[in-house]
C-alpha cells in the first residue's frame, strides 16, 4: 500500500499505463470494503450469534440453578430464604416466562465483529444500583475494529459489575449481572463475587480493581476520625473532582477522610492516604500532576527508585518537584558518581590579577571572563586537563577549549559555556559572556551554548568563601572551584613577611586520565599566569 | 444594484469604471455584458427600500464629493459619500469585509473603536489556540502510556506559566500587526474610534475627549461583534471569578476551577487547565454536557474528554450567585435546580471561569437614529443580512454581521457573512447558506462539525417528509491515525439516502477540525454523496476518515452523469 501510493511512485505508474488505476483503486476499494464488511458484522451481530435461542446475544437469560441461588443467597443472612423466587417470578412479564427462570441475568461480553474473542470494557456507562431501562447503553466495549456501545435489552438493576473498566474479558464471559428488582440485588451480587473470582482479567490488574465486588473492601484504616483542626459543625464535605473520583475508585468512604487541602478539602492526597496507596506527587505550581495511572514505570529512575525506603515526610510538608532545569541537574549530579575524582588545591598569589582588574574593569572586563581567560590559557599548555574519558577506556582530547562557567539562576543551576576561551581576547570573551547571562536569564540558551564546554570554572569568591569543593560534570575532565581572594600574611625566602592577595583554587579531576602530576602541574601554570596577569591582555 | 456591474465579455481583468466617483462599479465573473443589477432579488430588494435607494443616485453619481455639505444635512441621506463601504468593527468579520470589498473595488474604511482583531484575535480562537497547542503537547508527554507505547522515554514534563502565557500573548499580537498590515497594505482606512451611527449612511466616530469626525458611506456594515455574557448574580472581578477575556491571560493556573457552562468555550478551557494540573467541575445548566453537539458526540466526547480527565459536572443547575475569593474565603458559587429553582449546592473552588457564552455589543451604536430596536442586544437582519427596522422593514444600506447578529457567533462565520454582503452591495444578490458554516472545538483530540445535528435532521426529516440516513466510520481503522497512537474518534454523516444529500457531518477525533472541511464545502457547493465518493485521498492520511464515510453511505441515487472529469485525462 505505502510503496504503491508513496507520492514517488504514483505519477510513474500513471505515465506507464492508465489501466493500473482502476486495479489500483481497487485493491483500495476492497481493503475499505473489508473494514465495512466487518462493520456489518458488527452491526448485525445481535441477530447472527449464536446465542439465538436467547432473547438478547449478550444478555443472556441465564440458568441460575435454584440451589445455587439459594446457597449463595444462605450466605446474605440479610435476605430471608423464606422469600419464594416464584413469587417474583409471577411479577415478570409474560413474554419473558417462556425463558426466563430467574431475574438475575449474567451480562455477556458480546462478539462485536467476527474475529473478536475478547473484548475490553472500554467504560461502564451505568454503575452498580443504576436502574437500566431497555435499550439503553450500559457499557462500551472495545474490540478489535472499534469501540461499541452495548444496550440492555432488558429494564432491571445493574447488580454489580463482574469486570472493571480497562479490563479484558473473553467474548461470551459475564461481565456484568442485572437484577431484576431490588430484592436480588444482593443475591446477584453474590454470584458477581463467585464470577469475578473466576474471571481472569488479562490486564495487571491495577490496584484493587473496582470489579471484585465481592465483599466490602476491609475497612481502610482511615486517619483519626474528627481531626481536631476542621472546623466543627455540620459543615460539608468539600471534596476536589479527582479526589472524588480517586475515592471512588479505591473504595474509599470519602465522608470519613480528613481533608487537609485548602479550606479544609478532601484532595486526591487525602484519598491516597486513606487508600493506603503512596502519596503520588503533588503538583504546586509549576510542573505537573502525572496523569493518573498509578504505575509509574521506569521515570527518572533514580528518583523512583528512592520513595520507598525514604522516611515518610514531615506533615504539613510540601514536596515541590523539580523544574526541568533541575531534574537535569539532579540527573548529572547522580551520574557524576561513577566517575572516579580527587582534588588539588592551590594558593594562587593575586596582586597582579587585582591590579589588572581595576584597569580593565571599566573596558567591561569581568572577572569571569578574566580567570576563564587564565584557565584557558594554562588548559592550552596541559591538554590532557582539557581532554575527557567518554568510555572508560581512552582519552579524548578535545580540539577547542571550552570554558563552561556555572551561573546560579533562577533557582537552577546552567553553565554557560565561552567557546575557545583560549583564542578570543578579554575584550570579546567579556562581551560574549554578558551576551550568554543574558540569554541564560531569558532561558534562550542554545544547547551548545551550554553543553558544549570542556572545562568547568565554578567561583563562590564574591560570597567570601574561601575554599570549596566542586562536583566535576559527567563528560568532562576537570572542574576548578575558586575562593576569594584574601590579603594573607606571606613570607619569603628571605624571612621578610609581606601582605598579599592570595585565592584558593581547587579543582576536581578524573584520575582515569587526569593524574596528581598532571593536575598539579596545570595549578602552577594557572598560578603563574596569574601572577603575570599582563600576560592575559595579550 | 447600486453600481452596475459591466463586464466585457473576452477581457477578463479589465476595469471599466465610467464614474470616478463610483469606484463601486466592480467586475463580475467574465461573462456576457450584463446587468447584475437587473435581476429578481435585485427588483424584491428595491421595492422593499424605498425611492431613496441606490437606484436613484445614479443620476447623481459624478458630482463631486462634497463631504462637508452631506453631513450638515442630519437625517436625510447624503448625495455623495466619503466612502462606498464603512465597516464598524475591525475584527475577523470585518477585516473579511474589508479585503473582499477592497478587491470588489470599494472605497472602504474601517472604524475599531478597541484593538484591531477584534474578540478572535485578541480574547479569543487566537490566543486559545495557543494555550491549547501547549495543553495538547503537555498530554502527550504527560501520558506515558501513549509515549510508552511509541517507545518514547519522557521525563517530568513541566511548564512556565509565564512561557505559556507569552506564548498566547505573542500570537495575539503577531495575528493582529498582521491584520492591520493587511488591511493598511489594501488601502483600507483603518479609524480609530468608536462608531455610531447618526442617520441613514452616516457615521460618526472620535476617541473620547477629541472631536468626534462624521463620514459618509453608500453602505454600512455593522460589525462590533460580542463580549463575554456574565449572567446577574456573579461578580466577576478578574482574578479569581474571570471570562474568557481574563483566562486567555493565563494570569494563574487554580488547582481548582469551576467552569459555569460546557459548551465550546468551557470545554476548551476545560482542556487546558486539566492539562496544566487543575481539577475542573462544570456546572451547565441544561441537563447533559455539550449540550450544542451531536448527542452521539457529545456522548463519546464526554467519555474522552471528561470522564477520564480530573473533571466533575453538575448538570441541570444554574449558578446564581459567585462571591470571589476574599477575606480567607474560597469562591462560592450556589447553585439551583434549573427547572425547580430549589437550591441545589453549594460549592467551594479556587476559580471560577464564567463561559455561558457571549452577548452581542451592540450598546452607543446609535441604532436608535436609523428606528432599529435590538432583540437581547442583537441586531436583527434578515436572511441577506440587512438590518431590519422596528416596523420590520429594510433599512437601506444597513447590514450587520457576525455577533452582533447572533445568527452564528464564529468568527469564520462573520467573515462569510461579511464577504457576503459586499457580494450584495456590488450587485451580486449572494446569500450565505449557514447549514455550510463549519464549527470546531479545539479540545484533544478536537471535535467538529457542519449542518445538522442527528435530532435535528430527523426532525427536519419528518417536517419535510424525507428519510435520514447515518454513516459512522471510526479512527481506529485508520492507518495514520493508529500511526500517531491517536485511534480515538468517530466521523458520522448525516445524509438523504434519496438524494445523496449531505445534511451534517460530524467528527471528533486527531485533526477533526481541520478534516471537517471536505464536508463543509460539499455542502456549500451542493456535492453529493454519490459523487464525491469517487474523489480520491491520499494515503495514508486521516482524510480517508472521510473517504470512507461518504463510502459507507447507503445512497439510492446514481452519480450524476457529468463528473468533474467526464473524459480521462493524460498525466
Amino acid at each position: 500500500m505505502q510503496t504503491q501510493f508513496g507520492s514517488a511512485v504514483f505519477p510513474r505508474l500513471l505515465r506507464r499505463s492508465l489501466s493500473y488505476i482502476p486495479s489500483i483503486l481497487y485493491s483500495l476499494h476492497s481493503l475499505l470494503n473489508l473494514f465495512h464488511f466487518f462493520r456489518f458484522l458488527s452491526n448485525s451481530s445481535p441477530q447472527s450469534q449464536k446465542h439465538k435461542e436467547m432473547a438478547s446475544p449478550f444478555l443472556s437469560n441465564t440458568i441460575i440453578s435454584f440451589s445455587s441461588s439459594l446457597s449463595s443467597s444462605s450466605s446474605l443472612p440479610r435476605l430471608a430464604p423464606s422469600i419464594p423466587f416464584s413469587a417474583i417470578r409471577s411479577k415478570s412479564t409474560p413474554r419473558r416466562i417462556l425463558t426466563v427462570r430467574s431475574k438475575i441475568r449474567e451480562i455477556f461480553m458480546p462478539a462485536l465483529s467476527s474475529t473478536m474473542t475478547e473484548g475490553k470494557i472500554v467504560s461502564w456507562v451505568k454503575s452498580e444500583g443504576d436502574v437500566l431501562s431497555k435499550g439503553e447503553s450500559v457499557v462500551v466495549v472495545e474490540s478489535d475494529k472499534a469501540d461499541m456501545d452495548v444496550e440492555t435489552f432488558y429494564d432491571g438493576i445493574l447488580a454489580a459489575i463482574v469486570v472493571g473498566e480497562g479490563e479484558t474479558a473473553p467474548v461470551g464471559a459475564a461481565i456484568g449481572i442485572l437484577a431484576e428488582t431490588e430484592d436480588e440485588i444482593a443475591e446477584a451480587k453474590a454470584k458477581a463475587a463467585s464470577k469475578s473470582g473466576a474471571s481472569t482479567p488479562s490486564a495487571p490488574p491495577p490496584a484493587p480493581t473496582p470489579a471484585a465486588a465481592s465483599t466490602p473492601a476491609p475497612p481502610k484504616s482511615t486517619p483519626a476520625p474528627a481531626a481536631p483542626t476542621v472546623a466543627e459543625g455540620p459543615r460539608k464535605t468539600v471534596a476536589t473532582p479527582y479526589a472524588k473520583k480517586l475515592a471512588k475508585q479505591h473504595k474509599v468512604d470519602i465522608e470519613s477522610v480528613v481533608g487537609t487541602g485548602p479550606y479544609g478539602r478532601i484532595t486526591p492526597e487525602d484519598i491516597e492516604a486513606a487508600a493506603g496507596l503512596s502519596p503520588s506527587k503533588k503538583n504546586v505550581g509549576l510542573a505537573v500532576v502525572v496523569e493518573t495511572k498509578p504505575a509509574a514505570p521506569a521515570k527518572a529512575p533514580a528518583a523512583s527508585a528512592a520513595p520507598s525506603s525514604l522516611p515518610p515526610p514531615v506533615p504539613g510538608s510540601t514536596v515541590v518537584p523539580f523544574t526541568t532545569m533541575q531534574s537535569a541537574v539532579s540527573k548529572n549530579m547522580v551520574e557524576s558518581l561513577s566517575v572516579p575524582t580527587f582534588r588539588v588545591g592551590y594558593p594562587v598569589t593575586t596582586d597582579a590579577l587585582d591590579a589588572l582588574y581595576e584597569k580593565v574593569k571599566p573596558k567591561g572586563v569581568t572577572m569571569t571572563a578574566l580567570l576563564a581567560k587564565a584557565a584557558a590559557m594554562a588548559l592550552a599548555q596541559h591538554p590532557v586537563v582539557n581532554s575527557s574519558c567518554k568510555d572508560g577506556k581512552s582519552f579524548t582530547y578535545n580540539s577547542n577549549i571550552n570554558i563552561a562557567v556555572a551561573v546560579a539562576i533562577n533557582g537552577g543551576l546552567i553553565t554557560p559555556v565561552l567557546q575557545d576561551a583560549d583564542k578570543l581576547d578579554l575584550y570579546l570573551l567579556s562581551q560574549k559572556w554578558k551576551e550568554l547571562v543574558e540569554k541564560a536569564r531569558a532561558k534562550q540558551l542554545q544547547p551548545q551554548e551550554y553543553n558544549s564546554g570542556t572545562f568547568t570554572l565554578s567561583n563562590l569568591g564574591m560570597f567570601g568563601v574561601d575554599r570549596f569543593d566542586a562536583i566535576l560534570p559527567p563528560g568532562q575532565g576537570a572542574i576548578m572551584a575558586v575562593g576569594a581572594s584574601k590579603p594573607t600574611v606571606v613570607a619569603d625566602a628571605d624571612g621578610f613577611f609581606s601582605v598579599k592577595n592570595k585565592m584558593l583554587v581547587n579543582v576536581t579531576a578524573d584520575h582515569r586520565i587526569i593524574y596528581g602530576a598532571d593536575l598539579a602541574a596545570f595549578l602552577q601554570t594557572f598560578s603563574k599566569i596569574v601572577e603575570n596577569a599582563e600576560s592575559l591582555t595579550l | 444594484m447600486h453600481s452596475i456591474c459591466f463586464q466585457a465579455t473576452g477581457v477578463p481583468g479589465s476595469n471599466y469604471i465610467f464614474d470616478s466617483c463610483s469606484p463601486a462599479l466592480a467586475i463580475s465573473k467574465p461573462i456576457n455584458l450584463r446587468f447584475c443589477g437587473l435581476r429578481k432579488e435585485a427588483f424584491g430588494f428595491s421595492g422593499l427600500t424605498h425611492s431613496s435607494s441606490g437606484r436613484v443616485h445614479f443620476s447623481s453619481r459624478g458630482h463631486s464629493k462634497k463631504v462637508s455639505a452631506s453631513a450638515e444635512s442630519n437625517g436625510s441621506p447624503p448625495k455623495s459619500f466619503d466612502y462606498d463601504l464603512i465597516i464598524i468593527g475591525a475584527g475577523v468579520g470585518g477585516h473579511g469585509a474589508a479585503l473582499h470589498a477592497v478587491e470588489k473595488g470599494l472605497k472602504t474604511a474601517i472604524i475599531e473603536g478597541d484593538v484591531v482583531g477584534g474578540t478572535c484575535v485578541n480574547r479569543g480562537c487566537v490566543p486559545s489556540k495557543a494555550l491549547l497547542a501547549v495543553s495538547g503537547k503537555m498530554r502527550e508527554l504527560q501520558s506515558e502510556h501513549h509515549m510508552k507505547a511509541l517507545g518514547l522515554q519522557v521525563s517530568a514534563a513541566g511548564y512556565d506559566r509565564q512561557g505559556v502565557a507569552d506564548h498566547a500573548n505573542n500570537l495575539a499580537s503577531k495575528i493582529q500587526s498582521n491584520l492591520t498590515n493587511s488591511m493598511k497594505a489594501l488601502g483600507v482606512d483603518i479609524l480609530t474610534g468608536v462608531g455610531t451611527i447618526v442617520g441613514p449612511q452616516k457615521v460618526k466616530y472620535g476617541k473620547v475627549g477629541f472631536p468626534d469626525n462624521i463620514v459618509t458611506a453608500k453602505n454600512i456594515i455593522i460589525a462590533t461583534g460580542s463580549v463575554p455574557f456574565v449572567p446577574k448574580g456573579i461578580e466577576v472581578d478578574g482574578k479569581t471569578v474571570i471570562t474568557s477575556d481574563h483566562a486567555l491571560k493565563l494570569e494563574s493556573v487554580p488547582d481548582w476551577i469551576a467552569i459555569v457552562g460546557s459548551g465550546y468555550i468551557g470545554l476548551e478551557f476545560s482542556d487546558v487547565y486539566t492539562a496544566l494540573g487543575s481539577e475542573v467541575t462544570f456546572i451547565e445548566a441544561l441537563d447533559q454536557l455539550m449540550p450544542g453537539f451531536d448527542p452521539e458526540i457529545g456522548k463519546l466526547a464526554q467519555r474522552v474528554l471528561i470522564n477520564p480527565r480530573k473533571i466533575d459536572y453538575h448538570t441541570g443547575v444554574f449558578a446564581t450567585k459567585i462571591t470571589p475569593a476574599k477575606d480567607g474565603k474560597p469562591v462560592i458559587i450556589e447553585l439551583i435546580d434549573a427547572k425547580t429553582k430549589e437550591p441545589k449546592d453549594t460549592l467551594e473552588v479556587d476559580a471560577a471561569l464564567i463561559a455561558t457564552g457571549r452577548a452581542p455589543f451592540t450598546n452607543g451604536l446609535g441604532l436608535e437614529n436609523v428606528n432599529v430596536v435590538t432583540q437581547r442586544g442583537f441586531v436583527p437582519v434578515d436572511e441577506r443580512l440587512r438590518v431590519i427596522d422596528t416596523n420590520g422593514n429594510l433599512v437601506p444600506h444597513l447590514y450587520c454581521i457576525g455577533d452582533a447578529n447572533g445568527k452564528m457567533m464564529l468568527a469564520h462565520a462573520a467573515s462569510a457573512q461579511g464577504i457576503s454582503v459586499v457580494e450584495q452591495v456590488t450587485g451580486q444578490g449572494h446569500v450565505l447558506n449557514h447549514l455550510s458554516i463549519p464549527a470546531a472545538c479545539f479540545t484533544h483530540p478536537e471535535i467538529s462539525m457542519v449542518g445538522l445535528t442527528e435530532p435535528q435532521a430527523r426532525e427536519k426529516a419528518q417536517k419535510e417528509g424525507f428519510e435520514v440516513g447515518v454513516a459512522k466510520t471510526s479512527f481506529k481503522a485508520n492507518t495514520k491515525a493508529l500511526a500517531e497512537n491517536e485511534g480515538e474518534g468517530l466521523a458520522k454523516l448525516i445524509y438523504r439516502p434519496d438524494n445523496g444529500e449531505i445534511l451534517g457531518v460530524h467528527i471528533f477525533g486527531l485533526h477533526a477540525a481541520d478534516l471537517i472541511h471536505e464536508a463543509s464545502n460539499a455542502i456549500a457547493l451542493g456535492t453529493r454523496i454519490q459523487d464525491i465518493k469517487f474523489a480520491v485521498h491520499a494515503h495514508p492520511t486521516l482524510s480517508e476518515v472521510l473517504d470512507e464515510l461518504f463510502k459507507s453511505a447507503k445512497v439510492k441515487a446514481a452519480a450524476s452523469s457529468h463528473g468533474p472529469v467526464s473524459e480521462p485525462v493524460a498525466v
